[in-house]
């Protein structure tokens, strides 16, 4: 059962939409997944930012591994070679300030502009359910 | 057993206003409907959220340790601990009043407004669909594993399992909820016993015997930015607990199941988490440990007991199957609800003629669930999970400020009523923004391209599909009309 609406008074009614239509919005959320989140792990272009430091002819010891460290590299099958690649591979936590507000300008943005943008749509939807038709 | 959608004219949440409340303009309820059948109690509740957590604590959270050190990642540990307790509290009295499927969404919708609401439906869907991708990834990189221990002849194609992974679950959610949820309920159980009896098996009243805490545990190597570095996968311990509330609508009594089984949910991966950190970090080096892919079962393997190991390749199989279950089922229904709505198209708001499972929905991600589980590493679907929630979560702390503004207390009747107001909401927004620069620090242009994404949906939205919305249908409750408005 719809709002009771005041005569002369009419609540917002949606176009119906097509059969091809829902389909092209369904697969345009899937190639928008695929752009923005898939692409860039697929072209390495995003994710873990990190150095790498080479250790030649490695041992436990030119790794920084105690004894009890190495029994345990030793116990999961690693030799001072396979763990050298882990080992000498570490985050890397340069600041770039610029980067960081340019972040932060985005996310604050993008709330910023949702919660202005929900409360007009909101004043909509009260108005129409309360008053029976949105503001002019 | 299947059954979950039926026609009914019952209300969909318990709220009414409170005893007392003047009488005021009240939104009309709608007589008939379809709702989602009310099937579970307070136990199933535990067990989508623990469910859908748990694998937290056999796999991802360890990532923490990689970006800071283990002393950092029990800092980020106890610090997500606050964060979630917040979010519990905040979400067991907002979802105790706006029971309704969709969760956060359908709350957003009433709180906040559409595009809130549809930004908040994508959270829930990506959130769990990346959770779901990095079940999968472990499911078939554990099953690698064993069979590797096992010195088994052959190789073992680790994709295979993770499409099964996806589809095998896709199949049992399309088939009904009560079954896959009760499956959940036991799977989590043995899961959460496999932690259990790993703690006992490494004899912590012993130090030396087993654990080597001693020898293993370092300092911070990352210096005081680790332990803020950590906090990005500090959250995995407890990521996805507000998944209680995506069957708010399938509860017998959600005034009491949903914050019993939310509230128990937390104590229990709190308990969990402390446990799986004290264990690993005893056994392996922590530049091991912070990349491992399944680190509680090579816990098990590193003491030695074949019987503990096989235990904890069972537990971690569970977890991650409990947790893909649970994902699916909350993924789903986030899109079901939004289709309903036409946030989505309305062709995925169908409801299935014999299992009444929102089936459309639940098929509809399985291709880009084996697209990213078979192609991508798992810290990075992981980190795509992780900022999903957290802004979820962002917007769950102010949320709850206009929800209190536009209803004071005693205007409608609540389920529950969260203690200390506003000081959970601040402490929340807080370290949302702690784990936003957390999230930053190695994974800044990640967080780059997810932003990409929300903007970019929520431009569609605006431009283009907000016009197929009836306004007045996005207020379903029967509360007075909001102050201010």
């Amino acid at each position: 059962m719809d709002a009771p609406t005041p005569p002369g008074r009419q609540p917002y009614r949606p176009p119906v939409q097509s059969v091809a239509g829902q389909v092209v919005d369904a697969v345009l959320m899937l190639v928008l997944v695929v752009i923005t989140l898939y692409l860039p792990l697929l072209l390495k272009l995003a994710g873990g930012g990190t150095t790498k430091t080479e250790f030649p002819n490695p041992t436990w010891d030119s790794l920084g591994q105690n004894a009890t460290m190495a029994a345990q590299w030793e116990k999961l099958e690693f030799t001072p070679e396979k763990a050298a690649a882990i080992i000498g591979t570490r985050f890397d936590y340069a600041f770039n300030w610029g980067a960081v507000a340019l972040t932060a300008l985005v996310i604050v943005g993008y709330f910023v502009f949702l919660f202005v943008y929900s409360d007009r749509q909101y004043r909509e939807v009260i108005a129409e359910r309360f008053d029976g038709t949105p503001p002019t | 057993m299947t059954s979950t959608l039926r026609p009914t004219a019952e209300p969909l949440a318990p709220s009414s206003a409170a005893p007392g409340t003047p009488t005021v303009e009240l939104a009309p309820e709608k007589s008939k409907r379809i709702a989602l059948l009310r099937v579970l109690g307070p136990g199933h509740v535990w067990a989508l959220g623990v469910g859908i957590v748990l694998v937290g604590e056999f796999m991802g959270w360890n990532f923490a340790v990689g970006k800071g050190g283990p002393v950092a990642a029990l800092a980020a540990c106890w610090l997500a601990g606050i964060l979630y307790t917040c979010v519990a509290m905040i979400d067991s009295e907002i979802t105790s009043t706006v029971a309704a499927a969709g969760g956060q969404y359908a709350q957003a919708k009433h709180i906040i407004g559409p595009l809130a609401a549809f930004n908040v439906g994508l959270y829930l869907v990506m959130a769990y669909t990346m959770l779901e991708v990095s079940n999968a990834i472990v499911t078939g990189d554990l099953i690698e594993a064993f069979a590797h221990s096992l010195h088994l002849e052959g190789t073992v194609d680790k994709r295979a399992f993770m499409v099964l992974t996806v589809v095998a679950l896709a199949f049992l959610n399309y088939r009904g909820v009560l079954a896959t949820l009760t499956l959940n309920l036991v799977i989590t159980s043995a899961a959460f016993a496999a932690i259990v009896v790993l703690f006992l098996a490494a004899q912590p009243w012993a130090p030396g015997a087993v654990l080597q805490h001693e020898g293993l545990l370092v300092g911070l190597p990352y210096g005081s930015l680790g332990i803020l570095a950590a906090m990005h996968f500090g959250l995995w311990f407890y990521l996805g607990i507000e998944g209680t509330t995506q069957a708010a609508e399938e509860v017998r009594s959600p005034a009491r199941a949903l914050p019993l089984g939310t509230m128990t949910g937390m104590m229990t991966l709190l308990i969990a988490a402390t446990l799986t950190w004290y264990v690993s970090t005893g056994l392996m080096p922590w530049e091991y440990l912070g990349q491992a892919v399944t680190p509680l079962y090579d816990a098990a393997r590193l003491t030695g007991s074949r019987w503990l190991e096989l235990f904890l390749f069972l537990g971690t199989l569970f977890a991650t199957v409990a947790s893909a279950n649970g994902c699916i089922n909350d993924a789903s229904r986030a899109w079901f609800a939004m289709g309903r709505d036409r946030y989505m198209p309305v062709w995925f708001g169908a409801v299935h003629p014999t299992y009444r499972t929102p089936y459309r929905a639940i098929v509809f991600f399985v291709p880009i669930a084996i697209l990213f589980a078979v192609s991508t590493p798992l810290d990075q679907t992981i980190t795509l999970s992780i900022l999903s929630g957290l802004l979820g979560y962002t917007l769950m702390a102010i949320s709850i400020v206009l929800f209190r503004r536009k209803w004071p207390l005693g205007t409608i009747q609540r389920g529950y009523v969260h203690p200390l107001h506003p000081l959970p909401a601040i402490l929340l927004l807080v370290l949302c923004t702690v784990t936003y620069l957390a999230v930053y620090l190695g994974y800044g242009t990640q967080l780059l391209a997810m932003m990409a994404f929300y903007i970019t949906a929520s431009a569609w939205f605006v431009l283009h599909r907000y016009k197929y919305v009836r306004r007045g249908d996005q207020f379903t409750m029967p509360w007075p009309k909001p102050r201010g408005y």
